[in-house]
């Protein structure tokens, strides 16, 4: 279980926008009649894109209205799992990988140029108020450790350097490419490839 | 090697597009209907002489598991479900299937869920798949627009509806009971087994949860037939797998091979061998972290499938290979795991709650150096308080790696760690003597 911390300046209401209300309904009819409690997790996500990556207690109490079902459920969904944000998080959110697979090839090469780059601790926002970073536990791109999450994307084959490269471009402004950074196309090994290769020709 | 041709995936590396035309130049959809029209005695049966094991780690049969199904459906709907929340530390196949192959995947849903009764299946995919379930959604749709799944399904009579369902980063939600209280929208907290959900699954009603991998592989072995599958690899250790190969190796990749496959060839031939040669290797872990590591002189020999694994007192489990070489601090790479499992209990029973913390202190303080030398035995104990002692086998995901760390590096634990809080200066102490009044002689 991880630590969750409730934000201590929550906005006064929260109400789904004509987007969010679209994506949550068509979520909402997935499920059979009555199981609309399903679509709790799907909701607080959508609550989250909506509202700038982090989700306050009144997006929460609005679901529970919304899918008819107790606010403290929702809450013990929202505080469950690690992927909602219930405090602000930079608009770029850098998530490291650090279990063990990525830990092996310098993860924490990773983290040190986080500290030095971004800020000195997790979930603490950049000088510029654009970045901010965490480590977490395996994302699933094992053959391709190092690599970080940023938002939904994926970046892979990362060290320290190009990490560093990937910081200054968003603080230029720019988006950086996601995928890998060791030049391979995603999963094959580079220059050693000995499977499938009549498809790789074809 | 395994030849090109007995590959299922043969979009493993993405060479030709994952769209619904690339799919079906790689065969996909090729003869669904009849397939679909031999019947679900048939299906099931086949899956059955093929042997295909389940690819998520436990390695249960399909086919048996697929005949637990009641044979007609009561007043309650069946459902199938798809596992895809991938998150053991090592593993990575079910991404690339997603995301390149999803056509495979969805005729395979097609399948089994005629095979089991289901309209309705749902894909538990981990929330930070986002962009990969994107791509299934793409392939969904694509397959609802060409009439092969949705109402009346390639004109078969069978109507099946597909819903992702994204997780929200939490590991223990690949325990299938768990994900099933996930995808009900509560915490993702295992039940209780019996009963079991090919019974009592999603929403009470009968639920068959499989692996990506398993569902996707099946449309190629009723194709192919059972008898090419289980000529493959060796009796019940049937058929392809893939592997991932990551850690301190040259190329880290994701291959497909032959079940049985030795260890050795894999990290040899494909991962482009240890970073520092074989000699450089200390370790592998064979089959996800939550299966007990192997040091070097059992790895000479291995071969990958799931009796060989067990005779070696590992498993198979989710063939996610971890390489770790004489680099690195072997105690510590063990430490990272435990926090890990730490970290993704789910809380629900004490033993795992509170022993997975001790777990990870302990081996922190190993790595140290800090801690005396009975510690090791007291930490041996506390993984056995755990194994067997939690509702999932959580329990033993968390416990057996450290064990496997305990029976084949102790010495080197040991080692490291002489700390003794206990004075010893060889005098003769009585009890309950202070210590300032031996010092002086005349006291």
């Amino acid at each position: 279980m991880s630590i969750k911390k409730i934000h201590k300046e929550q906005p006064e209401t929260f109400i789904f926008n004509d987007k969010s209300m679209e994506a949550a309904n068509k979520i909402v009819s997935n499920y059979p009649d009555g199981k609309q409690q399903s679509a709790v997790m799907a909701l607080l996500y959508i609550a989250q894109r909506q509202n700038d990556n982090w989700i306050p207690l009144q997006a929460m109490k609005y679901i529970a209205k919304f899918l008819d079902m107790p606010y403290i459920k929702v809450y013990e969904v929202a505080t469950f799992y690690s992927m909602y944000n219930l405090s602000p998080v930079g608009k770029y959110f850098f998530q490291v990988c650090t279990t063990t697979p990525c830990m092996l090839r310098g993860a924490y090469d990773l983290v040190k140029v986080c500290k030095n780059k971004i800020s000195e601790k997790e979930n603490m926002l950049s000088d510029d108020g654009k970045i901010s970073w965490m480590e977490v536990e395996c994302l699933g791109a094992c053959v391709n450790a190092p690599m970080m999450q940023v938002n939904e994307d994926y970046y892979e084959d990362l060290n320290d350097k190009k990490l560093e490269e990937i910081i200054e471009t968003i603080y230029q402004n720019k988006i950086p490419k996601p995928g890998s950074y060791s030049g391979r196309i995603n999963a094959e090994p580079v220059n050693n490839r000995k499977t499938l290769l009549g498809n790789k020709n074809a | 090697m395994l030849k090109d041709e007995d590959r299922i995936f043969q979009n493993l590396y993405n060479d030709s597009g994952a769209d619904i035309e690339s799919a079906k130049l790689r065969n996909d959809w090729n003869g669904t209907k009849e397939i679909l029209e031999k019947g679900r005695e048939w299906i099931i049966n086949e899956v059955k002489s093929s042997e295909l094991r389940g690819r998520g780690g436990a390695g249960f049969p399909t086919g048996l598991k697929w005949s637990f199904a009641p044979k007609e459906v009561g007043s309650r709907p069946h459902y199938l479900v798809i596992n895809a929340d991938e998150s053991e530390p090592g593993t990575c196949k079910d991404r690339d299937i997603l995301r390149f192959e999803p056509h495979k995947l969805i005729e395979g849903c097609l399948i089994a869920s005629y095979a089991v009764n289901a309209h309705k299946c749902y894909i538990y995919i981990r929330g930070e798949y986002f962009n990969e379930g994107q791509k299934l959604q793409t392939a969904i749709d694509e397959a609802y627009k060409n009439n092969l799944i949705g109402k009346n399904a390639i004109n078969s009579g069978w109507d099946l509806d597909i819903y992702i369902h994204y997780g929200a980063g939490a590991y223990i939600c690949g325990e299938e009971t768990a994900l099933l209280e996930s995808l009900e929208g509560k915490k993702g907290q295992p039940r209780l087994k019996p009963p079991f959900p090919a019974l009592i699954g999603l929403y009470g009603c009968p639920t068959i949860i499989n692996n990506v991998e398993t569902v996707a592989a099946v449309p190629t072995i009723l194709r192919r037939g059972a008898k090419w599958f289980s000529s493959l690899g060796r009796a019940k250790n049937t058929g392809t797998k893939i592997y991932c190969i990551s850690g301190n190796v040259n190329n880290p990749c994701n291959v497909e091979e032959e079940m049985g496959v030795p260890l050795k060839e894999l990290i040899e031939n494909h991962a482009g061998g240890v970073v520092g040669g074989w000699d450089n290797l200390k370790a592998v872990i064979p089959g996800g972290s939550s299966m007990p590591m192997l040091p070097k002189e059992i790895c000479d020999n291995m071969k990958m499938d799931f009796d060989a694994c067990v005779e070696n007192k590992t498993g198979l489990g989710t063939a996610g290979i971890v390489v770790i070489n004489n680099d690195q601090d072997i105690i510590k790479c063990m430490a990272r795991i435990a926090r890990f499992y730490k970290h993704e209990s789910c809380g629900q029973c004490t033993p795992c709650r509170e022993g997975s913390g001790w777990m990870w202190r302990m081996l922190e303080r190993m790595a140290a150096g800090e801690a005396t030398p009975d510690e090791v035995d007291m930490l041996f104990d506390v993984t056995k308080q755990i194994e067997g002692h939690t509702i999932c086998a959580f329990g033993e995901g968390s416990s057996w790696p450290v064990q496997g760390l305990i029976r084949h590096f102790k010495d080197e634990i040991l080692e490291r760690n002489k700390f003794d809080p206990v004075v010893k200066k060889n005098k003769n102490i009585p009890y309950l003597v202070d210590q300032h009044l031996l010092e002086k002689e005349n006291a």
